[in-house]
């Protein structure tokens, strides 16, 4: 061969990769060391940045920007900014006036009545009024809506017989009295309905757009908000861009002139993306790189509560578990929560001995065993095991069923060698599919244990108890337990607060002393905040607004 | 020619009509449903939904009002992302994977063709070695180790390059994943290259070639290229497909809104029509290109005829 070929075309692959580099060193803003000897919020640690542009990365894709089509987190992120309920949830997670300035009870609790803002305005310029939210109320309701989650609005009157199609959605408990004032009426009192007055299923929507737009309204120069921001930009896969919403009451208190949220399922790849400055706060963080984010970023990790429950479910309707409640006490007792937390889940989560997270206006009922050692709970664990007919040689068999995800799997993994070392159970781990898992425990046919989680709609012991419900949605275990739903009937319908709690606390008390489910730890939150994020406040709800954030110089 | 073009494409009706059913079919007896979730919802919203979504009806006539709308080129609502059609997401995604995906294919033949005809024309040297060992490389190494590496590297610790997203749609940050994507390709290409090339080498006409005394140059570039080339290109039509239609792996680590993921999503969150949307688009870009490869195959090949 000629040596010429050779020597002329050596040189092209590494021109080509030098060629790649240069391009991407044309870019300064992209350096690391951005921080690096500026001092954060300047002299003052106070001082803002020229540029008010937070970068929020989001979780999954959302699936839609109409607040009564949509139930997710990633969609709540992005509402929440976009449009403003009667109430909005504080920085540190109390009920406060939003689109309405104030309200007045009445003395049964059954009819609240709402003043508006006379300066709330849509991103349109279109004034804010109580029939705004008389039209959004009975549109989330609508069954032609087809709205995932209106069974939210189920305190207001008639709303549960118009979702199944009984009554017209005209005969909502809701009207406006005049432009200024709006009337809700309830079926019974409520003492959470103010904070339900935030969730996206109440979001007023304006009307012209969605009439104009129908099914297609939510979307960019079509969409009309009425919170502290309104839509841009919308790549699908890539970014939303909101912006200043100039017409929102309250606009000289937003710092920020623009959001962009980021959908990053994948949690290593949003931690990548936060490490090389190209968001500001994440959404979550991966499990497995925690101990190296504690070591080289802990200034930036926010771990606080998270109103939310990871428990496994015992199916009550067959063997092992059927009339059985010796042994579902003992599978309890047999997990050291302490070592879980500490050890294998690692966040700071706190390990569960009641079912109720920390809510409001409630005490979480403390069962007896909470206040053993690790020692006395596998020795009586050990006495149940024995009562119910099963020992070392003949030993209990047990499937434990969660859906496909590294954490359920390691959980799954150290709870069974826990049964495993103090009763010699052996234990099958089965995962599935996300939707598969869903119908297989729905069914009830194949299932022994399985994992679940809930995260609360409200901050309220009662979206937790009615979980286990007999008729709930969420109870695939199968227990009913008539004095349960009795209890949570009169809750429901209980007006004085104490008395409220007490009816659920007894609720709480059955529910532990059955045992159809094993709580095992309540969920935090985690992420990552860069230093020049300025008025970020964890709440239970974790309901992060954007219009309380700004930036810091940096 | 023409003709053949044109019976080649009325034989792909039938064939995309089987993918679609079997698709059909299949996606619909996946245990769970696009309404499923951990908080089930009341049974006359269920109801009502799958009504809205002619959930309800017979799996047959489901089946023939899509190929019906199909046929119209609706590919109907997605069930996940309701504020857009079908045909919307695809629109949308298809671009931005077919950018990238091209970009990445052309790396691939160049550098892959090119690195493949020198460890041929040297052949057992160390520039083989040292080519085939890096194909190697390429190939074991998964998408999902290089890309995150090449992330940590180029983007977290020297900042050159974004650790993802598509930003205002510049070079910058379609730089890692064309070569992500790339990598694994210019790894096939090169070995392909090279072991055609080495057979092309020692056939009787470039001998002749060679006795003749034309340089090596146009005996490498005029004559063994072109047949050398054969197996190159009947991998590509299939390859390219494949990968303008993105990487489900590439698009989540690098955040790019290509198509790749919807084939993923879809399937998961059991959205029907989005997955038979991808499922359809998928199919019939295989069969153009694998006509498209045909028809360079004859330009290629003196043996091959079509009449």
């Amino acid at each position: 061969m000629t040596p010429s070929l050779m020597t002329r075309c050596r040189w092209i692959l590494p021109l080509f990769l030098l060629m790649s580099f240069a391009v991407g060193c044309g870019d300064a803003r992209m350096g690391v060391d951005r921080s690096a000897g500026a001092k954060i919020g300047g002299d003052s640690g106070t001082e803002l940045a020229e540029r008010q542009v937070l970068r929020r990365g989001n979780g999954a894709e959302p699936q839609s920007l109409d607040p009564h089509k949509s139930e997710g987190v990633p969609e709540s992120n992005l509402q929440r900014d976009l449009y403003e309920g009667l109430t909005i949830e504080g920085p540190d997670g109390d009920v406060m006036p939003g689109a309405a300035r104030s309200w007045d009870i009445s003395d049964d609790g059954l009819v609240y009545i709402f003043h508006m803002r006379e300066n709330a305005r849509w991103s349109n310029g279109d004034p804010v009024t109580a029939h705004d939210f008389e039209y959004g109320l009975r549109r989330s309701v609508d069954p032609s809506t087809l709205s995932n989650y209106s069974i939210m609005l189920r305190p207001i009157l008639n709303a549960e017989a118009i979702i199944a199609g009984e009554l017209p959605p005209e005969s909502l408990g809701v009207r406006a009295i005049d432009d200024l004032t709006l009337e809700i009426r309830l079926s019974g009192p409520t003492p959470y309905f103010l904070g339900v007055l935030n969730h996206s299923a109440s979001y007023p929507v304006h009307r012209p757009t969605v009439e104009k737009y129908g099914d297609r309204w939510a979307r960019p120069g079509r969409l009309v908000s009425n919170g502290a921001f309104r839509l841009r930009d919308w790549v699908m896969q890539s970014h939303i861009v909101l912006e200043r919403n100039e017409y929102y009451w309250d606009n000289e208190n937003t710092a920020l002139d623009e959001v962009w949220y980021y959908p990053i399922e994948n949690q290593s790849t949003e931690l990548q993306r936060y490490r090389a400055h190209a968001i500001d706060m994440t959404s979550d963080l991966p499990f497995r790189q925690l101990a190296w984010i504690r070591s080289n970023l802990p200034e930036e990790l926010v771990i606080s509560e998270y109103l939310g429950i990871y428990y496994y479910g015992l199916n009550v309707t067959r063997a092992p578990f059927k009339d059985n409640p010796e042994l579902r006490r003992a599978l309890n007792l047999a997990i050291d929560r302490e070592i879980l937390t500490s050890q294998v889940t690692t966040a700071g989560e706190i390990p569960a001995y009641g079912f109720v997270p920390g809510t409001a206006n409630y005490t979480q009922h403390v069962p007896e065993w909470a206040g053993w050692t690790q020692e006395q709970r596998v020795a009586e664990a050990r006495r149940l095991y024995e009562a119910a007919g099963y020992s070392h040689e003949q030993p209990l068999r047990l499937q434990i069923l969660y859906n496909t995800h590294e954490n359920h799997r390691t959980i799954a993994v150290a709870i069974s060698s826990m049964w495993k070392d103090t009763l010699g159970i052996d234990t099958e781990l089965i995962n599935e599919e996300w939707k598969v898992y869903l119908e297989t425990r729905r069914t009830k046919q194949n299932t022994q244990v399985y994992r679940a989680g809930w995260i609360g709609d409200y901050n309220d012991a009662y979206n937790f108890l009615e979980i286990m419900h007999s008729e709930s949605g969420l109870n695939d275990s199968g227990w009913r337990s008539e004095r349960y739903d009795e209890l949570l009937a009169l809750a429901a319908q209980e007006r004085d607060m104490a008395r409220r709690a007490a009816y659920m606390n007894e609720a709480e008390q059955i529910l532990l002393e059955d045992m159809p489910v094993i709580p095992v730890y309540f969920y935090v939150t985690k992420r990552l905040v860069k230093p020049w994020v300025g008025g970020y406040r964890s709440n239970i709800m974790d309901q992060i607004y954007s219009k309380d954030l700004h930036i810091l110089k940096h | 020619m023409l003709r053949y073009s044109l019976t080649r494409f009325l034989g792909a009706i039938p064939t995309l009509l089987i993918l679609i059913t079997v698709a059909f079919f299949m996606i619909r007896a996946a245990p769970g449903g696009p309404f499923d979730a951990e908080k089930q919802l009341p049974p006359e919203i269920e109801a009502n939904l799958r009504a809205a979504y002619h959930l309800d009806e017979p799996l047959v006539q489901q089946f023939g009002r899509y190929v019906w709308n199909l046929a119209r080129g609706d590919f109907g609502p997605s069930f996940q992302y309701k504020d857009y059609s079908v045909t919307e997401l695809i629109a949308a995604g298809f671009p931005v994977s077919l950018r990238l995906g091209g970009s990445a294919m052309l790396l691939a033949l160049l550098v892959g063709v090119f690195a493949g005809t020198m460890a041929a024309l040297r052949q057992n040297s160390r520039t083989d070695h040292a080519v085939m060992a890096v194909s190697m490389t390429g190939i074991s190494i998964p998408n999902f180790v290089m890309a995150p590496l090449l992330i940590l590297f180029f983007a977290v610790y020297l900042g050159w390059l974004p650790a993802g997203g598509i930003g205002d749609g510049g070079l910058r940050y379609m730089i890692l994943p064309v070569i992500s994507l790339a990598l694994p390709q210019i790894a096939y290409i090169s070995r392909l290259t090279r072991g055609s090339m080495i057979e092309v080498l020692r056939s009787n006409f470039v001998r002749t070639a060679r006795a003749q005394g034309l340089p090596e140059r146009t005996v490498i570039l005029h004559h063994a290229l072109k047949p050398a080339l054969l197996p190159v290109v009947s991998y590509l039509g299939p390859a390219t497909a494949a990968v303008i239609t993105g990487s489900v792996v590439i698009e989540q680590i690098f955040g790019v809104p290509g198509l790749g993921r919807y084939f993923v999503q879809g399937a998961l969150n059991r959205d029907y029509t989005l997955v038979m949307g991808v499922v359809v688009f998928y199919g019939a870009l295989i069969i153009l290109f694998n006509l498209f490869v045909d028809l360079v195959y004859a330009w290629l090949d003196p043996k091959v005829k079509y009449a």
